[in-house]
């Protein structure tokens, strides 16, 4: 049965997003379903995922989920992939499926009258897939192409290889998304249906709805169209999905490096190099994430681009770009530096970066500093929140990493509370000028 | 400071949508100009607590010289390195730490840049543009340093395939018209701009007189307008700039170029000359790329709502499975622009067999009308895309300043209404008018062997 999870009430009645606007619902099958009003403009947003990733693919099969959430959408036991992009695009909506490293994520968006339209078409779409062997192939012929295209390409190339040295192949997380020109071939009709049938299921899927439209509405509309979800693909063969729960999801472990790995693609045609450098930073759930977070702020974001901006790319004019990113989320993701410089200055560019990762470590970041990031991180919530998309991928992650329907309320207090030396614990905890990986692509011979 | 606009080139930056008519019940837009001849445009959205301010200069590419390309774009760049009362760096600092934040970029037509702060904070983006609109220092040192900024940059841009060809296209496609240049400019112009050069070009494009300034958000409206007044009243107006006299003549033959480099895939773009932003054909030129492409997204950063794989082109050459990619794309400007082709040959197949498809397909829209379906499908598309630009006060700042630098910022406001009266008829003809042969440039990319080894 459906049934609602009562919102807490004595929050904060002035916040504009809190446990007294989230409304919550389960549907039959347990699909967690969250609904945030926002009357501001005529339009909705639906995002949602479930639990199947890149991290599902066979090591020999890499790029399976995103090959698999492609193809979904490429028709239905119903509709064809035509008659999909007609019935949408004729109103101005808009069903995605789009395979991510450990969930699927799904979703969509339509002005509030073609409310209905969009939730018929995404369940269809979810529900049954038919796998229509002639868009298989298109799809893989896509993937093909821009696997191609990617080898021509500095910077994509270069985050490519830095995943896979920093984590290996053997590491899911080394392994590429979307695979590589050597698997995707390979990847048959079958083994989409198989992937399918074993991860494409309600268990632990959550949808957010943000818009112009009423919560208990949004509820009957979803009940309706994914309540009686449970087994999986008709089209793909009336296969009916094996009872219980999806197969465990499990992250082997990942270890830091204890030595520097470097690794160098000479592409002599191009004008610019491009350099990925880092290490492995924590989880999003990692009780130090938001001093890792303030501190890769301050390493590469802040103002123009952080210290490496004002050092690399101002001070000396060596790149264009060069800024830092943390993509902890579910596992650890790597903690990192990017920079596209001129070939003559990718040496001296890779030691003023190695220069500002150790001095995040060896000193307190400054008062002047944690307060600008702290500042900049409370004071920039209400922007993120302006749009239904925003809203919408806010309270997924929220809902994903168990934050609380009162994390915006509480989240001022969380950034606030990290001190000067919890940063440079956590920078001491995760980067290193010692041991990381570097990728460097483009017109660079090196030593 | 990360953006150059192509009006050409890129769905993202087309200019279409929408009116408020139909979604908004009133304008709702104060309008007014101060004694030194900064326009105001101000309009209370209360949505979120949140204003969105921006600052728009009547100066891009289109304005520069030979031996001088790239100087709008990079005056930008200086605008970030400081004022006597912003000095270096305080900029970004500033709007950072009051949970703002802000852009700059530039386009063949105009230069822009804004400030997106909690609805209390407008005053920090209000100052910031005020004071850098007169006082922004150029140093030296920082113009060298920034030299090395911007050619990096372009090598960037270089190392992209469609970057490349795009560039002998524009320069193919207009041998009068500054529209012929890269926003990013010619590598050898950059080595050799001076401070004083750019100096020069602030000093005589950046004044109120060739400014508007727009600001949307949860403001007060009469506070605000005061403020305005206060901070800007006081710059000089100085004197109007030089007018562009550069009129491109009309094409008489088709134009044609193959760029052979090291690659993975084949790529062509195409280009027909179009009237300018105020021609009446404006509205039946948008019709035309929605019905071969999709309506194309008004948001400015963050999701955009694809409408192109039900379209014609996409069906035609991507449903084939003769290219991976496959679109064109309209940008209303201030001369004379570009409808501008492009795709990405799918492996295995040729350049020549995409460029015929193309062709027929140009040659169908000519020859027959687009259906009523069509038609209605291309307005409400135009509708959905408006509704979702209204979720943010910056798109919407954004709408009303594009549409004031090329034609007029009422455009917004009536864009359905004027998508709405564009017939089949019209659609037919300015196809048969303009996608002609004669009028036509074209560009193939072909890949040499890559010279690409891991070490």
């Amino acid at each position: 049965m459906m049934s609602e999870q009562g919102s807490t009430p004595g929050g904060d009645l002035t916040a504009p997003i809190g446990p007294h606007t989230i409304r919550r619902f389960t549907l039959s099958n347990g699909i967690k379903l969250i609904v945030q009003e926002n009357h501001t403009s005529p339009s909705v947003v639906v995002r949602g995922h479930l639990w199947a990733g890149a991290i599902n693919d066979p090591t020999e099969q890499a790029g399976l989920a995103r090959f698999t959430a492609s193809a979904v959408r490429r028709g239905t036991t119903t509709r064809t992939f035509q008659e999909i992009n007609e019935i949408t695009e004729s109103v101005g909506a808009n069903v995605f499926v789009s395979g991510g490293r450990h969930l699927t994520g799904f979703g969509g968006k339509s002005l509030a009258e073609d409310f209905g339209l969009l939730v018929d078409v995404l369940s269809d779409v979810l529900l049954n897939p038919a796998f229509p062997p002639k868009e298989v192939d298109k799809v893989r012929g896509q993937i093909i192409t821009s696997l191609k295209e990617l080898e021509n390409d500095t910077r994509g190339l270069a985050h490519r290889e830095f995943r896979q040295l920093l984590y290996t192949k053997e590491h899911p997380y080394g392994r590429p998304g979307d695979g590589t020109l050597e698997s995707v071939p390979g990847i048959k009709r079958d083994d989409l249906v198989r992937f399918y049938q074993t991860y494409y299921r309600p268990e632990g899927a959550a949808i957010v709805v943000v818009g112009d439209v009423e919560a208990e509405a949004v509820r009957d509309a979803l009940e309706q169209a994914l309540g009686g979800w449970s087994r999986a693909c008709p089209g793909a063969g009336g296969t009916v999905q094996p009872a219980g729960a999806p197969p465990p999801f499990k992250i082997p472990e990942v270890r830091p490096l204890t030595e520097r790995r470097r690794y160098v693609r000479t592409m002599t045609n191009k004008t610019q190099a491009d350099i990925a450098l880092g290490t492995i930073g924590p989880a999003r759930t990692a009780e130090d994430y938001y001093a890792a977070r303030l501190g890769d702020l301050i390493l590469g974001h802040l103002g123009l681009m952080g210290r490496l901006g004002e050092n690399v790319r101002d001070k000396q004019g060596l790149a264009y770009y060069s800024y830092s990113s943390l993509e902890g989320g579910l596992g650890r993701g790597p903690w990192s530096v990017y920079a596209g410089v001129n070939p003559a200055n990718v040496d001296r560019a890779i030691e003023s970066i190695l220069v500002e990762i150790a001095r995040l470590r060896d000193e307190p970041v400054t008062d002047q500093e944690l307060e600008d990031g702290q500042d900049y991180l409370t004071g920039v919530l209400p922007l993120r929140l302006e749009t239904n998309e925003g809203i919408a991928g806010t309270l997924l992650d929220m809902d994903l990493y168990q934050l609380g329907d009162d994390y915006i309320i509480r989240y001022p207090e969380l950034i606030r509370s990290v001190t000067k030396e919890q940063i440079q614990a956590a920078a001491q905890k995760y980067l290193d000028p010692e041991h990381y990986a570097l990728v460097i692509v483009g017109p660079y011979e090196g030593d | 400071m990360f953006n150059r606009i192509h009006p050409t080139q890129g769905r993202h930056t087309a200019l279409p949508p929408p009116s408020g008519r139909l979604v908004l019940t009133d304008n709702n837009v104060l309008e007014f100009q101060l004694e030194n001849g900064l326009k105001v445009l101000l309009k209370p959205v209360r949505s979120a607590p949140v204003a969105s301010n921006w600052i728009w200069y009547r100066v891009g590419s289109r304005n520069e010289l030979p031996g001088k390309t790239g100087i709008s774009h990079w005056v930008e760049h200086m605008m970030f390195k400081g004022t006597a009362a912003f000095p270096k760096g305080s900029i970004m600092r500033l709007v950072n730490k009051n949970g703002g934040m802000l852009n700059g970029f530039t386009s063949f037509d105009y230069t822009a840049y804004f400030e997106t702060l909690p609805a209390d904070r407008l005053d920090l983006g209000l100052r910031i543009e005020a004071d850098r609109m007169a006082n922004s220092v150029f140093d030296p040192e920082e113009v060298e340093s920034e030299r090395t900024v911007i050619i990096s940059e372009r090598e960037g841009s270089e190392n992209s395939p469609n970057f490349l060809l795009r560039e002998e296209l524009m320069s193919l496609a207009f041998r009068a018209h500054p529209y012929g240049h890269q926003v990013i400019g010619w590598k050898e112009d950059l080595r050799q701009i001076t401070r004083e050069d750019l100096w020069t070009h602030y000093k005589t494009y950046y004044g109120p007189h060739n400014a508007v300034l727009v600001i949307v958000g949860d403001i007060d409206v009469e506070a605000v307008r005061a403020r305005v007044e206060e901070l800007f009243a006081p710059i000089p107006a100085g004197s109007p700039p030089p007018p562009v006299l550069a009129i491109e003549p009309a094409q008489t033959g088709e134009r044609r170029v193959v760029v052979r480099q090291p690659g993975t895939a084949q790529y062509l773009q195409a280009a027909f000359h179009v009237p300018d932003a105020r021609h009446p054909d404006n509205f039946p030129l948008m019709v035309l790329d929605a019905v071969l492409a999709g309506a194309s997204p008004m948001t400015f950063g963050g999701g955009s709502t694809p409408t192109h794989r039900s379209a014609r082109l996409y069906k035609a050459l991507v449903e084939t499975e003769l290219a991976t990619r496959a679109g064109c794309g309209y940008t209303p400007s201030i001369d004379p622009g570009l409808f501008h082709f492009y795709a990405t040959v799918r492996e295995g197949r040729s350049l020549e067999e995409v460029e015929r498809a193309l062709w027929d397909e140009v040659k169908r829209i000519q020859d027959e009308p687009v259906s009523e379906e069509e038609l209605a499908k291309a307005q409400k598309q135009a509708r959905a895309q408006f509704a979702y630009a209204l979720e943010s006060v910056t798109n919407q700042a954004l709408w009303l300043g594009l549409m004031e630098m090329v034609d007029s910022y009422t455009r917004f406001h009536s864009f359905l209404d004027d998508l709405s009266i564009v017939t089949a008829a019209d659609v037919q003809r300015v196809a048969q008018t303009y996608l002609v042969e004669t009028n036509r440039t074209v560009g193939w990319f072909v890949p040499t062997e890559m010279t690409s080894a891991p070490r």
